[in-house]
């Protein structure tokens, strides 16, 4: 199917909004914002939404999606979102982070949201690089990748290794489920829209901790076309984050 | 203590608690704390108090994710409120400065201790100037309120969430050590009939029928964040205005006006007691408001002709407070302190006084 048949059959969500968006050609956040504008439009619960903008390029979330939102310090996202979903039980929180905000410093902020459980959904946009401030060493930056504060190349005995964070919360007792997905093709996306899905009803149905890892594409310090970006995900990403479910409860 | 069931009942608690039920009786339901001396029975009591009265207790891993969830709670219509002590409140500057940006209001509480660093667990009054000065970065202050009684402890948070809420912003109360951990008898006034959340019109309560609602402190386009900067200072320079607070014991005929908070308050009102005992006009303005200062009955005794002497826990931060407040009449300003965990005696306070006459 070519892009504009697709733009074509699916329309504009009305929940995204029509601003035009600050984010570079190709990033992934776009998609994911999409992404959840569909969901809670399919399911009518525009109402029931409370959504967490993070400290990084998704901070202007709030400017694209038509629901209630609020924003944290950097990294303090999920337990802002904690503190609202303790105050409204019955809407339905997510908190949306990048790995800088969630995997370095707000990495303490959710090993104990997800140890306490909290029935929030976690929306994790790895893209293995600092955006918003100019591309640095991200936790998740995979060894060897050029970063403007790695000029050589991560390395491994300077800066250890890239942290894997479905695998380290699959560790804790209480998330429900984990799950990796990719933004790539037509097909990888439709998997990510399932998995936030699944996400929001394990917050509803089973009250529980979850959280979807979005391998996400950031051709601007990544340093390659938006149309190599994919390649480079399942060239670099995937050997490191391997996609697919990390823990699930309900199976 | 088990909680007082009647408003006629009259209780011995420590100040720790008294706030934490002054805060409970007000409709507080959202406390979430971390563990620090010299505060800890406060936490101790909310986690058996929150759930009776079908609130939220939570143990945080941190004083940043502490005052994180209160963050949310507040931004969902909830009272909330974190309680600590100096190290901790350092680390609740950053929330701090968010609640203030996003015009959220919260109740906080330091139980103040001597600094800097780890320093000691013993009373100070060091953390002055964080505390006044909004503590994190940006433009912004606290309403920063200062008991010096068990039963005021209790009436300042009881009234806390109201002024919190008015003026959407967050407020402090700052104690010390001693009045933290000393028992005093208290009344305690009656629970207030409020629902755990409260639908204020910024509150995220799901945008159900009507346009979704943002709680943030971003602007990003150009000219947006002076333009809320001009509309956060017009807020608190109405508050500053409106709200100063302060008790005045025979400061009206005092040759040597004391001023001072909390426990130093209480010190330096018995020396007045001294002083004037061997015939020395001495009396005390007593700050209730810390930010807003006031200032107004210190300028008032300087045209009379007053001396003026700053008792406080510190090597002296209230005291630069006082000097301001006498601009355009310069008058003598003593200062008589203690600091990192030293507690002035009223013989030393005493003496003070007799040289701030000289
Ligand atoms: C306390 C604090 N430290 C640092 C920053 C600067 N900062 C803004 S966004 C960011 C990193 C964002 O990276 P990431 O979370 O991976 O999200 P991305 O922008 O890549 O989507 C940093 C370090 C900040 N705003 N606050």
């Amino acid at each position: 199917m070519k892009p504009a048949e697709a733009k074509l059959k699916a329309g504009r969500p009305r929940l995204l909004l029509p601003d035009r968006t600050h984010y570079c050609a190709g990033c992934g956040h776009g998609v994911v914002h999409r992404i959840i504008a569909e969901v809670l439009q399919e399911w009518g619960i525009r109402g029931q939404a409370i959504g967490m903008a993070p400290v990084g390029c998704a901070v202007l979330m709030y400017q694209y999606l038509d629901i209630d939102a609020c924003e944290s310090p950097h990294g303090r996202t999920p337990e802002v979102a904690a503190g609202i979903k303790r105050a409204r039980p019955d809407k339905l929180v997510f908190s949306y982070q990048g790995d800088g905000d969630l995997a370095a410093i707000g990495t303490n902020e959710i090993i104990h949201v997800a140890n306490r459980g909290e029935p929030i959904s976690v929306i994790f946009v790895n893209n293995a690089v600092y955006g918003m401030t100019g591309g640095q060493m991200a936790p998740t930056t995979v060894p060897g990748q050029k970063t403007t504060t790695t000029p050589k190349g991560r390395s491994v005995t300077a800066e250890g290794y890239p942290v894997r964070v479905c695998e380290l919360l699959a560790a804790l007792e209480k998330p429900a489920y984990l799950e990796r997905c990719v933004i790539g093709s037509a097909k990888e996306i439709q998997r990510t829209k399932n998995a936030i899905k699944k996400s929001f009803r394990v917050q509803r149905d089973l009250g529980a901790f979850s959280l979807v890892e979005i391998l996400s594409p950031c051709p601007t310090y990544w340093r390659v076309p938006p149309a190599k970006s994919v390649k480079y995900i399942e060239t670099w990403m995937e050997q490191i984050f391997p996609p697919g479910v990390v823990k699930d409860v309900t199976k | 203590m088990a909680a007082p069931a009647s408003a006629e009942e009259k209780v011995l608690v420590t100040g720790n608690v008294a706030a934490a039920e002054g805060a409970v009786r007000a409709g507080c339901r959202f406390y979430f704390g971390y563990p620090i001396t010299p505060q800890n029975d406060l936490p101790e009591y909310m986690s058996s108090r929150m759930p009776e009265v079908g609130g939220t207790f939570i143990q945080a891993e941190s004083e940043l994710a502490a005052i994180s969830l209160v963050h949310g709670a507040a931004a969902a219509g909830g009272r909330a409120m974190t309680s600590s002590s100096s190290p901790g409140i350092s680390l609740k500057q950053e929330g701090l400065s968010y609640l203030a940006g996003s015009e959220l209001p919260a109740l906080i509480v330091n139980v103040q201790r001597g600094g800097p660093g780890l320093g000691d667990v013993r009373c100070g009054q060091a953390d002055y100037f964080q505390a006044t000065r909004g503590g994190g970065h940006g433009d912004y202050r606290l309403l920063v309120l200062a008991p010096h009684t068990v039963q005021e402890t209790f009436d300042l948070a009881y009234e806390a969430f109201d002024l919190a809420e008015a003026r959407r912003c967050p407020v402090m109360i700052l104690t010390d050590q001693q009045l933290g951990q000393m028992m005093e008898p208290l009344v305690p006034a009656p629970m207030k009939d409020l629902p755990a959340v409260q639908d204020h019109p910024w509150a995220l309560t799901g945008a159900e029928g009507r346009p979704r609602r943002i709680v943030k402190s971003f602007y990003w386009r150009p000219g947006e964040l002076e333009e809320f900067n001009r509309r956060l200072r017009e807020k608190y320079m109405r508050m500053e205005k409106e709200l100063p607070r302060w008790e005045e014991d025979r400061a009206a005929d005092a040759d040597v006006v004391l001023v001072a908070y909390g426990t130093s308050a209480r010190i330096a009102r018995e020396a007045v007691d001294v002083a004037r005992g061997e015939g020395i006009r001495a009396g005390l303005v007593r700050p209730i408001t810390l930010w807003p200062f006031p200032a107004a009955p210190l300028a008032a005794a300087a045209r009379r002709g007053a001396r003026f002497l700053v008792v406080e826990m510190s090597w002296g931060q209230m005291i630069d407070d006082v000097k301001l407040s006498l601009y355009g009449t310069p008058r003598p300003v003593d200062l008589c302190w203690r600091a990192g965990g030293g507690v002035p005696t009223v013989a030393e306070v005493a003496e003070c006084i007799r040289k701030a006459r000289r």
